[in-house]
């Protein structure tokens, strides 16, 4: 790097040193000590409490469920958009870009209007003489708003990763006699295993870290992790606590970035 | 105790009228003529309208702000990074702010229309939290209740054990707040809403729990558009929604549960280091005076102490409405919020996260 280019790179120095080192700074500082300053390591236990730990584990869960769920509905979509012609590719694209345009907040409450015991989709039913759909406040409605919303996440990379593999190498394949089964197992998934471990990361992180999504489809009836960090800073302000706890969420994120380091080392599969 | 009300048109209304006023007043000096007076209020807690004719009336202009809770206004007031002349607490979070030798007295002299406008009975009340009167002037008052929608219960609802009644499963709306929520156990049971008895605590933690399979939603302002929409039948509720629900849905019926309820006031109050304090009292006058104050009671149909707004109201049945002006002698178990100290409020909170977490 030449000196240039250090100087030009200073007012990006700047802004992550004041956006990104002094918050991680002050997490830790809030994290390890108590409301009189002093060094401890409470907040830090604290994730033990039943609650605590309760919510962690139903965080892990959810999250994983609707990980898994977006990878299966976005692996198909992302082989399709990886074979189609350039021109209605990213027509497709486009289309499922488009919601993410609008306020993430809004498209939440939208779903919460659409799943209402008196909501869009249970008018449609009920004229439709169906039985009401009763998922409002339950888990699932979380985990549909989760695979709603970082759905997107999953597809990009994928379809990166898929649209990479060289069309010869499975022709090749095929030459050598296996057939489409076989050379998706043997080909196309290990080769685009870069795109599903960032995909996974992308969807899994914002999943486990979420508190809107609970406390509006959710009804507030199950406290995740995120919800109980958001609590400790809004409600109680407690903010040693929500501290505390959130660096070991952070525990959760350093893994799935060191796994997704070890399994996509040219950076393949991020796309954005 | 104001939560937010409007619908999204008044809500965008509301900013267009201040951007309006804004412009109006000409910006060209951040300041009025006779300087400016800075104003910490609830969310959509007044007519806009009223900021502006006072603005138009002293040459003094106004800085105004908002927060969504008692607890979210404190830290910003303390740490003194914005320097507001007022604010407009609840009572708990007023008698915490004067523990705190954070107000300014209050010099009735300079407020005529303060004890001229407001009724004895809510400066009576007020000295649950402000023993002397002498640092809050009541702005808005009212209950917090059961509005049930009368097309969807058995019977008629008026005692909060009703909220434990199976028959209601999944029709119940509660409030996400811990006090709130504390307090309806609380109650249920005959004990003070302000208890820090162990036992009591422990009851009425797992009465909360006990109730939670029956409840469909913990939510804070959205019980306004749910029990509009019928989502669910019984709904804990500020009386000051209740008259907004019932315009928009005439099915719905508010009532002050048998067992007792909370009873709270929200009123202004100078800060010790205000710095335009003539101004903020000049601002808490106008806002006493009888025709501002029934603009806003108008407008955000919480009700009002102000007695001689009152007399003005045009409507009979809302001048003599049981819920904007309910007549509470014929209740002995009403309390107030008081501030119950950091150990209280942390054992509160930690109580209410097993709930929400179980």
């Amino acid at each position: 790097m030449t000196s240039k280019n250090k100087w030009l790179s200073t007012p990006y120095i700047i802004w992550s040193v004041i956006f990104i080192i002094v918050p991680l700074g002050m997490i830790l500082y809030y994290g390890l000590t108590d409301q009189t300053g002093a060094f401890t390591l409470d907040n830090i236990t604290a994730i033990a409490a039943a609650g605590h730990a309760k919510a962690l584990r139903v965080s892990l869960l959810l999250s994983l469920i609707s990980t898994l769920v977006c990878f299966l509905l976005a692996y198909p979509l992302a082989m399709i958009l990886a074979r189609v012609q350039v021109k209605r590719h990213n027509f497709i694209i486009l289309v499922f870009i488009l919601p993410m345009w609008m306020n993430f907040l809004l498209r939440t409450l939208a779903w919460q209007t659409l799943l209402e015991k008196n909501g869009v989709i249970n008018h449609v039913l009920s004229f439709l003489h169906l039985p009401a759909l009763k998922i409002i406040n339950t888990p699932a409605a979380i985990i549909l708003g989760m695979v709603y919303n970082f759905l997107p996440f999953m597809v990009l990379p994928l379809y990166n990763a898929l649209s990479k593999i060289d069309m010869n190498v499975i022709n090749a394949a095929h030459d050598l006699g296996a057939n489409n089964v076989y050379t998706f197992v043997r080909i196309i998934l290990p080769l685009s295993i870069p795109g599903i471990i960032s995909g996974i990361t992308m969807v899994f992180i914002p999943a486990l870290t979420t508190f809107v999504i609970s406390s509006l489809l959710g009804g507030g009836k199950l406290l995740l992790i995120g919800d109980v960090i958001e609590q400790e800073f809004t409600r109680t302000s407690n903010w040693h606590l929500g501290s505390g706890l959130s660096m070991v969420l952070m525990i959760f994120i350093l893994v799935n970035m060191v796994l997704s380091a070890v399994f996509d080392k040219d950076g393949e599969g991020s796309m954005l | 105790m104001k939560k937010h009300r409007m619908t999204h048109i008044r809500q965008t209304a509301a900013v267009l009228v201040l951007l309006t006023s804004a412009a109006l007043c000409g910006c060209a000096s951040d300041k009025g003529v006779n300087g400016q007076v800075i104003v910490y209020n609830w969310g959509e807690y007044i007519d806009p309208e009223t900021i502006r004719m006072f603005e138009e009336e002293s040459g003094i202009k106004v800085i105004y702000d908002e927060f969504e809770t008692n607890e979210s206004m404190y830290p910003k007031v303390e740490s003194g990074a914005v320097a507001y002349d007022i604010a407009c607490p609840s009572d708990y979070m007023i008698s915490r702010m004067i523990q705190n030798g954070m107000l300014s007295e209050i010099d009735y002299d300079k407020i005529p229309n303060a004890k001229k406008n407001i009724g004895a009975q809510y400066y009576e009340q007020s000295r649950g939290f402000d023993p002397e009167n002498k640092y809050a002037v009541p702005y808005c008052w009212g209950t917090v209740g059961i509005l049930y929608n009368k097309t969807m219960v058995e019977e008629p609802i008026t005692r909060w054990a009703q909220l434990w009644d199976e028959k209601y499963a999944d029709n119940i709306l509660m409030q996400d707040s811990v006090r709130d929520a504390f307090m309806v156990a609380e109650k249920r049971n005959g004990y003070s809403m302000n208890t820090l008895d162990a036992e009591e605590l422990e009851a009425s933690k797992n009465l909360l729990i006990s109730q939670k399979p029956l409840v469909q939603a913990y939510v804070v302002d959205q019980v306004r558009d749910k029990m509009i929409g019928g989502e669910a039948a019984i709904g804990v509720i500020y009386s000051g929604e209740a008259i907004y629900t019932q315009k928009e849905n005439p099915d719905l019926v508010y009532v002050i549960p048998e067992e007792g309820t909370n009873v709270w006031i929200d009123s202004w109050v100078i800060l010790k280091n205000a710095p335009n304090k003539e101004n903020a009292e000049k601002f808490i006058d106008f806002m006493c005076r009888e025709d501002i104050a029934l603009m806003n009671f108008e407008y955000i149909t919480y009700s009002t102490p102000n007695v001689a707004a009152r007399e003005l109201i045009e409507e009979e049945d809302i001048k003599n409405s049981e819920i904007a002006f309910p007549d509470l002698s014929q209740y002995d178990n009403l309390e107030t919020y008081v501030y119950l100290g950091e150990d209280g409020d942390y054992l509160y909170n930690e109580l209410w996260k097993e709930v929400k977490a179980y």
